[in-house]
């Protein structure tokens, strides 16, 4: 039985109104230097800003957050939902003039699985096999069933890169990548900048209105916004919440914004090390009662002017997987106070908080060291670089860690890694075998309800006993200038340079 | 006259063999660990485990030290564990970026620092020198980025003369190239001149109080030539140390400067690289840096034996 179809270029209506005419260098304003720009190692936020130009996926998402096909025309899930079957766009070429067909897929896709040092191995684990079909067809063998599969491949998991160039290069892929996107690699000078330019033989290269696009990393973001202002780019990523009234203020200046996919969060520490011996570990009341005493909404208007969608879940309220059962609890001062004595604690508890080292992030933690305070909790903050953070959480030297997450497609990846007993960002080593159960099952049903039913039992165990409390969804924002017309904000922060001109 | 040459250009290799051991070990007292940082936001083990071997970070310090070395020996600086891009590409492109800015920040500093010593000493007391010494003051007391960020909202926001960062090379297009380093390159000179010029005018006013500036008086002289040939010539000597030291530190890289003004220079990339623990980098880094540094003083010594006919017996 078949379970599921896209539909041929449904959403990619190629007959865009009017010859498409390319013009111009579009400048992007990137907040950090990329990594390497291979689908396979790369691992970085802003590493994806790049290759939303560069290198096309098998599917994509739009703005309401929905699978659309992007090389692949449509997929096709066996009823065991262990085989699924992929469509690919017939006439795709490579930057290098290979064809993109099922051969390059099954290449791309066990480079992907493979290859030492991958990124994707993880992203990938359940495909045991890629078959070719025929050649425009290719399919998939999993293990098991794995309803996040698809939206696996709407990222760099399903970026597909020429077989020839891929060989050649070998793991110095990365440093002259050729993929099937919209725009072709020209040059990269390390911290300076990336240029692409426009691939003539893409596959909707009706949608592409700019000839070239040159990324420049500039970390500060004050002189990032100075760049915008003076002309110097066209867009830029990352603008400050503190700057978002100036550029308000400039007639010649825009602003997007969006709610991200991820999160930013406290994780506790249940059971890792030494540090968990303490009541806060052991009994969940007391952690409770540690939520009960933040004011989310406070928080965001001190620190964010308001700007952040404040929330008590892994995804937010837009993603369907959002459980409307389970609303932002409420600051109660009385009732924290009486789960701690309830629980038997003597009043103030002292938490060792560690949080990352940049101004927002204080600012918050500061926040709540000052509102649990006022519940009987004496919060130490400990200000740590983050390369140096994230190898004390792994070694289980806090009480609380302040992190944040980028998100993924599907719920799946914004929860099973944190919560289920062996996942690699349980720092909290949360463990509780009926929740794992309820995570494998939400993986391996196929069905939004269904999965949101079973997520919705996890919840109600996650929420009380788990060991991440949820603050707020940040709000990417981007400026841009007033020359730049068509610029839509996606769920995912990536700059979607199809469809965008310049004046 | 040069006969400590030799001798110096030999003390080269310790030197730097220990430099490089200091840095190695340094680097290891770094909390955080390479292979955590470089795994990304999935923290996976298998890959984890798989960087830990590709780079022999599993391996025993002295193993991982040796291996390093003898790479260096053979002409190999490593290779970003980030970007996957040899150490030693990174150190061609970046040292010409490093060199013009250092090179035109110097430009700036000598040209505002010895006149402006040399004016003050010799017009001691008189509204040139409390003008240079108030220069002074605020040369050395105003923070690099924020002189960087005022140049870049006056100069590239408001007035729109000067592109507000990054860095084009002089071979692309020489006008853009020195108007993409201005401002960077007068924040740096800025800071050195002042230092620069507070040298200059002690030794100048040493030298100017010396029996043999009398003595050429006494000759009658004119007094440019009292001080420009009599005078200046000895009081250069602590001063051209002070400029040597001072270059060879631009050269290591001006990690705020570079920030601001987002030039793909030394002290971006080492910054990155510490903050990456793309070890391989730092390492190849600082050794270069290093290596410039002492022969930079090498140079100065020469510089004195050709200024200073004492040193030359």
């Amino acid at each position: 039985m078949k379970t599921k179809t896209l539909i041929a270029g449904a959403g990619l209506a190629l007959a865009l109104s009017g010859a498409a005419q390319a013009a111009g260098t579009l400048r992007i304003g990137l907040a950090e230097d990329p990594d390497v720009l291979d689908p396979t190692m790369a691992r970085t936020y802003v590493g994806r800003i790049v290759f939303a130009s560069l290198c096309d996926k098998l599917f994509d998402i739009d703005e309401k957050l929905n699978i659309v096909p992007q090389l692949a025309l449509s997929h096709d899930t066996s009823a065991d939902g262990k085989t699924v079957t992929i469509k690919l766009r017939p006439g795709v070429k490579f930057h290098d003039g290979e064809p993109m067909d099922a051969n390059a897929a099954k290449y791309s896709l066990e480079r992907h699985m493979a290859m030492k040092g991958s990124f994707r191995r993880s992203e990938l684990s359940q495909v045991d096999k890629v078959d070719v079909v025929d050649p425009l067809t290719v399919r998939l063998s999993l293990s098991a069933p794995f309803s996040p599969l698809i939206a696996q491949l709407t990222d760099r998991a399903g970026m597909m890169v020429s077989p020839k160039a891929a060989e050649t290069l070998g793991d110095k892929f990365g440093t002259a990548p050729v993929c099937a996107g919209p725009f072709r690699f020209v040059e990269r000078v390390p911290q300076d900048r990336i240029v692409l330019e426009r691939f003539a033989d893409y596959w909707a290269k009706d949608k592409v209105h700019v000839d070239r696009i040159v990324f420049r990393p500039i970390q500060d973001s004050t002189v990032r916004l100075a760049n915008l202002r003076s002309g110097q780019l066209d867009i830029l990523e990352r603008l400050l919440a503190t700057d978002v009234a100036e550029v308000k203020k400039d007639s010649k200046l825009r602003l997007a914004t969006g709610t991200e996919m991820g999160y930013q969060g406290i994780t506790m520490n249940l059971a890792n090390g030494e540090k968990a011996n303490t009541p806060f570990s052991k009994d969940a009341r007391v952690r409770r009662a540690f939520e009960l005493s933040l004011d989310r909404d406070a928080i965001n208007q001190v620190v964010f002017n308001g700007l952040q969608a404040t929330d008590n879940q892994w995804v937010s309220a837009s993603n369907p997987y959002h459980q409307a059962k389970f609303p932002t609890p409420k600051r109660d001062v009385a009732k924290a106070k009486a789960l701690l004595k309830e629980a038997g604690v003597n009043a103030p508890l002292a938490l060792d908080f560690m949080v990352p080292n940049n101004p927002e992030s204080r600012a918050v933690a500061e926040m709540i060291q000052a509102m649990a305070g006022e519940a009987g909790f004496d919060v130490k903050i400990r200000v740590t670089e983050f390369a140096t953070s994230l190898n004390e959480a792994g070694k289980g030297n806090f009480q609380l860690y302040f992190l944040a997450w980028s998100g993924r497609t599907d719920p799946d990846g914004n929860i099973y890694s944190f919560a289920s007993c062996k996942g690699p960002l349980n720092y909290g080593r949360y463990c509780d075998p009926a929740a794992d159960e309820l995570l494998n099952k939400a993986r391996t049903t196929n069905g939004q309800a269904e999965r949101k039913a079973i997520y919705e039992q996890f919840a109600a165990k996650w929420l009380t006993e788990g060991s991440v409390i949820y603050l707020y969804h940040r709000t990417l924002l981007f400026a841009h200038s007033d020359k730049l017309e068509g610029y839509k904000t996606m769920p995912d922060g990536l700059i979607r340079t199809t469809g965008l001109k310049l004046k | 006259m040069l006969k400590f040459l030799p001798r110096r250009l030999a003390q080269l290799v310790p030197t730097l063999f220990l430099v490089s051991v200091i840095i190695f070990l340094l680097q290891q007292l770094l909390p955080g660990d390479p292979a955590t940082v470089m795994a990304g936001e999935e923290n996976d083990p298998v890959v984890i485990e798989q960087i830990r071997q590709q780079y022999h970070l599993d391996q025993p310090l002295p193993v991982q030290y040796l291996y390093w070395a003898r790479g260096v020996l053979s002409g190999d600086l490593g290779e970003s564990m980030r970007i996957k891009k040899p150490v030693a590409e990174l150190i061609v492109e970046k040292l010409p970026v490093t060199l013009q800015l250092a090179t035109m920040a110097m430009g700036f500093a000598l040209l505002i620092g010895i006149p402006a010593g040399i004016v003050s000493a010799v017009k001691k007391g008189s509204s040139w020198d409390i003008g240079a010494n108030v220069f002074a003051l605020w040369g050395l007391s105003t923070p690099n980025f924020w002189l960087g960020i005022m140049l870049i909202f006056l100069f590239s926001v408001k007035l729109g003369w000067l592109p507000a960062s990054g860095f084009v090379s002089p071979l692309e297009d020489l006008g853009q190239s020195l108007a993409s380093t201005v401002m960077p390159a007068f924040v740096l000179g800025n800071a050195i001149a002042a230092v620069l010029m507070r040298h200059m005018r002690s030794a100048m006013l040493q030298a100017m109080s010396a029996d043999y500036v009398r003595t050429a008086r006494a000759k009658g002289l004119l007094e440019t030539v009292v001080v420009m040939k009599h005078a200046l010539r000895n009081a250069l000597t602590p001063v051209i140390t002070l400029g040597a030291l001072e270059f060879g530190t631009l050269l290591s890289g001006a990690v705020l400067t570079e920030q601001v003004f987002s030039i793909p220079g030394f002290g971006k990339l080492i910054v990155d690289a510490v903050f990456n623990r793309d070890y391989q980098v730092v390492q190849g880094v600082v050794l270069v840096t290093a290596t410039v540094y002492i022969l930079l003083n090498l140079l100065a010594d020469i510089a004195y034996v050709l200024v200073n006919p004492r040193l030359r017996g």
